[in-house]
């Protein structure tokens, strides 16, 4: 048995040491604990998927809009370049977080996580990086932005013929993916791993 | 288990926010510097300054609201004629379109979410404040809604990202992003700060403080 203490209420709950199973707070119902097989394993792969997907998102056409003769093709950062150019610098930079920067940090530090513990190879400060991972994690916005491709889609579906490229495919199964990779981690697990004091 | 079941706090533990090891708290006041023994985060009893900091963020919030829904979210120039758009007349333009479920999705991420997260934030903070023993457990299932739900609001911003990158049809058409825009970003992003500086243990602390 292993005491932990409940994140939104401070109720001291005590579970069992291997349990094949959620628990929640015995008083205000939050998740304590979501059993996970195979996290290391899983998560990795995923990952990798994950980093691939986002090579292909980014290097391959995005959208690209038919109207009378003009085509306008785009890639994905092509709106954060946009905004940049009207001057919204700010709007821009969060944009290229959101949906770019943070989700690839999310990759690359998942990646320097996973693999060592794999193999047991050494990671020097990977207790520090799971922490930023844990802290970054609702900054990293990809579903969102899928969402807003449908909606833009609608949008503008009325007034030209829109093709959608590899890119929005790739970045559709990226969000898939990308959601499987983190639901598949085991923090209590890789926290437990990750102790130095051991 | 013992009973009554009791809290980290009234045993004199410290749950660490990053890595939720308990960790015994010293007896001195010396509770400044402390940090996690695995991880290294900074452990606190309960988040520094939570009611101040959550209240600041929501007023700040509440403020920039109006600035995002009055003025254009979008400007659209379609040879010569330029049309404004705010975000609720993109919502009447889907409606008016037939488009209802584009239209609902944009009502609630862009309007109604943000609304209602700062609505509850309040709740919160005033019922914290007041003390109130008033259903602890659904407040709690609130706070934690509000975190969930609060990044959904972000849809208009990207929305509006992939319009300006796909509408630059030469003079036949442009759209460009109008300022609310940044404020619309700013109070996703200040909402999602003050969501993350309440801390929902103080919920809780007013009922045992009172027993």
């Amino acid at each position: 048995m292993h005491v932990v203490a409940c994140h939104d209420c401070d109720l001291l709950n005590q579970f069992p040491d291997k349990a094949a199973a959620t628990l929640l707070c015995a008083r205000c119902g939050a998740v304590l604990y979501r059993h996970r097989p195979d996290s290391i394993d899983r998560s990795l792969a995923l990952t990798l998927g994950a980093l691939i997907l986002f090579i292909v998102a980014l290097s391959f056409p995005f959208l690209a809009m038919k109207s009378g003769g003009f085509v306008q093709e785009t890639r994905l950062l092509t709106g954060i370049r946009e905004l940049w150019r009207q001057q919204l610098y700010g709007l821009a930079t969060l944009v290229l977080l959101t949906c770019v920067l943070v989700p690839l940090g999310q990759i690359a530090g998942l990646l320097y996580l996973l693999a060592p513990l794999k193999w047991d190879l050494p990671a020097p400060h990977a207790i520090r990086v799971f922490r930023l991972l844990r802290h970054v994690a609702p900054w990293g916005m990809l579903e969102i932005f899928m969402l807003g491709i449908l909606v833009a889609l609608v949008k503008l579906g009325k007034m030209a013929t829109i093709v959608p490229g590899i890119s929005v495919f790739a970045f559709g199964l990226l969000v898939l993916v990308m959601a499987a990779a983190i639901s598949a981690l085991d923090p209590p697990l890789l926290w437990d791993r990750l102790d130095r004091r051991r | 288990m013992s009973s009554p079941p009791a809290t980290a706090r009234q045993l004199g533990l410290l749950s660490c926010h990053d890595c939720h090891l308990l960790a015994t708290a010293p007896t001195s006041a010396a509770h400044d510097h402390l940090v996690c023994p695995r991880c290294g985060a900074p452990l606190h009893e309960r988040k520094p300054n939570s009611l101040a900091r959550t209240w600041a963020l929501v007023v700040a919030a509440t403020i920039l609201y109006i600035p995002a829904n009055v003025l254009p979210m979008t400007i659209t120039s379609t040879l010569g004629t330029v049309q404004v758009d705010t975000i609720m007349s993109g919502v009447i333009y889907f409606i008016h379109s037939g488009s209802w479920a584009i239209a609902s999705v944009i009502f609630i991420a862009s309007i109604f979410v943000p609304l209602a997260k700062l609505l509850i934030l309040v709740t919160l903070l005033l019922t914290v404040q007041f003390r109130s023993h008033w259903h602890p457990k659904d407040r709690t299932a609130l706070y934690r809604l509000t975190e969930v739900v609060g990044r959904w609001s972000m849809l208009d911003v990207y929305v509006v990202t992939i319009l300006v990158a796909l509408v630059k049809l030469g003079a036949v058409a442009t759209i460009e992003a109008g300022p609310a825009a940044v404020y619309f970003a700013t109070v996703v992003v200040i909402t999602m700060i003050a969501a993350e500086s309440f801390d929902p243990r103080l919920i809780w602390d007013a009922l045992e403080e009172d027993a």
